[in-house]
């Protein structure tokens, strides 16, 4: 028998996508056919490095929250809540020693980046390709082609986001990268001028958030067999939830269910993660493989983000999304959703709760508190968990008596949905690639799988918005075989 | 004989009094004069070079030259400015100042000075140096990093706090400031509350455990910029 390496010099063939274009960051897709023209393999490569986890060694425990959301400009405050959680231990307050103001100020900031960036993710990003399907021309895949055909829709989107903003502006002081949550609390209240500003605008943030799960379920509705098969696998799926088994987004323990519902492991406090989940790293990419680790490496992997939840959850805690979750969970029987193309229907659903969520908090006195900041009895490490809006967030730190950071791991959303992704290109390499010419609607199906999942591939080892694209069909000997290249301007 | 000093900067007749230094004159007749290493309670390091004014023809520093009878002081000039320009981008590029997460940004005279300077990116290559940190102590940790060698903590220790805890070492690109001990700030008597950590303008002495307390927009240059208090005051 000839050597593996031998035989794919002979017979493979390389398909690279090369970048993914709108996605956050420089991703590369590689799909290696054989001679029949079957899919051997495909991989996701994240090719940049950032370096987070070494960098910040070294530093005072308190820069952590500012300095670590750097690591993205579309859901910084993920980063910025997770290590401050993480922090809140290291300063011996940890999550049930924050006074109601810091906590609630902390929550109001969370959902309003839920909100942008849900908003984001499904209209600025999603939308044009389940407006004007896959297939359609590439000038039409942008926003501003939703703006000139569905005005409504592409505004309704936009401000959906810009309410969100201005939420995290009232709480973390700037509206991308702002300084809020401190170790042990929070840096300011909420001015009862900047809750009536919030509060005149929140029904109809309601509305549009209702309206669009509405829209995705339209879509979906159009054509179901198509929307459910696209790029689905079965899969396990992890989340935090609360105590009680509620969707919540900001604070919970872990709990993971197989693709039939079975739990996996239930309320695992963040402080034990590494007991459950353990981190593969392959030398064809800079992001790390976790996994679950009573399954093992191979059959560990799992999904996270809206979908994962709300396989997760038991319920939704505000009255509109449970409604809503009910039909999602009726619509599988009950059992977990493994479509990928529903992870949009999950993501309006919990931008519809992030809303109810955030009109409930405007109307709490506690936000108007001024007992900010509460410090305990120092200790030398610190776990904090969120789900950020791609998924569950890890952020571990040690610290020296010093008060300087010694150790850093970050799991990010990406990360944990590595291998799904990977999954959904080969199904998806699978159902269109196989035996065809390679065609930009094609390569725009692989695009649509990761968007489905995920925009954001600079947290997970950096540019938005329309890349040049090339595509490259080389066989395993480096020789061109076809090349296709879509300039910045889409010609 | 009247103490009275009579001068003009920028064409604007000013009065001084004797013994006064310009920069001091210019601060009471409402004239704000750049400055980094220069602070009211010490006296004059005359080190940054910020302050550098064009006094009958000739440069002088402001903080160290007696303001004297008919002076013709030029201040806010192109010239002037642009020098002032390039030296603050000298600090920025020779340190390892990271503005966004700094937890004196919004605080710091440096970057309040280049942006009330119009700075948006240096125009010399960033130095990247390799800058120690002094976390010893429980309360104070000095940043190297941040450090631009201004010398004011030196001098308040000396002179305010009656302290001889801080001090320079090494030379030209490796000067730096340093705890007089062996063990580092923890081996010096030194409190939150002393002049010497109360005057660093950037982020480089720090009281620990009182990062990011102020949000954004109430911070001390959110809302005017630096020198606003000078020009305000007349």
């Amino acid at each position: 028998m000839e050597p593996y390496a031998q035989h794919l010099e002979k017979h493979m063939r390389k398909v690279v996508i090369d970048p993914v274009t709108r996605v956050e960051g420089h991703g590369k897709v590689t799909i290696v056919q054989d001679d029949e023209g079957h899919i051997d393999r495909t991989r996701l490569l994240i090719v940049e490095f950032r370096g987070f986890e070494r960098f910040v060694q070294g530093r005072p425990y308190w820069e952590a929250p500012v300095v670590v959301q750097r690591l993205c400009g579309i859901c910084p405050v993920s980063h910025h809540l997770a290590a401050a959680k993480a922090m809140d231990v290291v300063v011996g307050v940890g999550p049930d020693g924050l006074s109601p103001t810091a906590e609630k100020m902390r929550r109001l900031m969370h959902y309003g980046q839920m909100l942008q960036s849900h908003a984001l993710h499904f209209y600025h990003l999603c939308s044009p390709d389940l407006l004007f399907g896959f297939d359609s021309a590439v000038m039409k895949r942008n926003v501003l082609a939703v703006a000139a055909e569905y005005p409504d829709l592409a505004y309704q989107g936009i401000m959906l986001r810009k309410y969100g903003q201005e939420i995290i502006k009232s709480t973390a002081g700037k509206k991308i990268h702002g300084t809020g949550a401190i170790p042990g609390g929070i840096n300011k209240n909420l001015s009862t001028a900047e809750r009536d500003s919030h509060l005149k605008d929140i029904d109809r943030i309601i509305d549009w958030s209702k309206a669009s799960v509405d829209l995705v379920k339209k879509v979906h509705g159009q054509n179901p067999d198509y929307f459910d098969g696209f790029a689905s696998f079965e899969s396990n799926h992890l989340s935090i939830v609360r105590k009680d088994g509620a969707l919540d987004l900001y604070h919970g323990n872990l709990r993971a269910v197989d693709k039939d519902g079975e739990k996996i492991f239930d309320q695992v406090e963040p402080a034990d993660y590494l007991e459950h989940i353990g981190e593969e790293i392959k030398s064809w990419s800079y992001m790390k493989f976790p996994f679950i680790r009573k399954l093992g490496k191979r059959k560990g992997w799992y999904r996270v983000g809206p979908l994962a939840r709300l396989n997760c959850c038991d319920f939704i805690p505000s009255p509109l999304a449970q409604k809503e979750f009910e039909e999602f969970r009726a619509y599988t029987g009950g059992k977990p959703n493994n479509f990928s193309l529903h992870y949009h229907w999950a993501r309006m659903i919990e931008m519809l709760h992030s809303a109810e969520m955030i009109k409930e908090l405007l109307t709490d006195k506690d936000l108007q508190g001024t007992d900010l900041v509460r410090m305990g009895k120092k200790t030398h490490e610190g776990v904090g968990l969120i789900e950020a809006p791609r998924g569950t967030l890890f952020h571990h730190y040690k610290v020296d008596d010093r008060d300087q950071i010694t150790m850093c791991n970050l799991i990010v959303s990406t990360t944990n949905n590595n291998e799904p992704m990977n999954s959904a290109v080969a199904k998806v390499a699978d159902q269109h690639l196989e035996g065809k010419k390679i065609t930009e609607d094609l390569l725009n199906y692989v695009e649509v799988a990761i968007r489905a999942y995920d925009p954001c591939l600079s947290c997970a080892t950096h540019a938005l918005g329309r890349m040049p694209l090339k595509l490259e069909l080389r066989d395993t000997r480096g020789n061109l075989i076809h090349s296709l290249i879509r300039g910045a301007s889409g010609s | 004989m009247s103490d009275t000093i009579n001068f003009t900067i920028d064409g604007k007749d000013c009065q001084g009094k004797k013994g006064q230094s310009i920069i001091q004159a210019a601060d009471d007749n409402g004239v704000y004069i750049p400055r980094l290493c220069y602070h009211p309670e010490l006296t004059p390091g005359g080190s940054c070079r910020i302050c550098t004014v064009n006094v009958n023809g000739r440069q002088m520093a402001a903080c160290t030259t007696p303001v004297a009878e008919g002076m013709l002081i030029f201040n806010d000039t192109p010239e002037l400015q642009d020098m002032r320009r390039a030296l603050v981008e000298m600090l920025f590029i020779e340190g390892n100042h990271f503005c966004p997460s700094c937890e004196r940004s919004g605080n710091c005279e440096l970057q309040a000075l280049a942006y009330r300077l119009g700075i948006m990116a240096p125009r010399f290559p960033y130095m990247f140096p390799q800058r120690t940190i002094d976390a010893s102590h429980p309360q104070i940790y000095i940043d190297g990093n941040r450090c631009i060698q201004c010398g004011r903590c030196v001098r308040a220790a000396e002179e305010l706090d009656g302290k001889n805890i801080l001090g320079f070492i090494g030379r030209g690109p490796f000067l730096k400031i340093k705890a007089s001990s062996s063990r580092g700030l923890a081996g010096v008597e030194i409190k939150p509350t002393d002049r010497c950590v109360q005057l660093c303008p950037v982020g480089t002495i720090i009281v620990k455990e009182t990062a990011y307390r102020t949000p954004i927009g109430e911070r001390q240059y959110d809302k005017k910029p630096i020198g606003a208090e000078i020009e305000g005051s007349h």
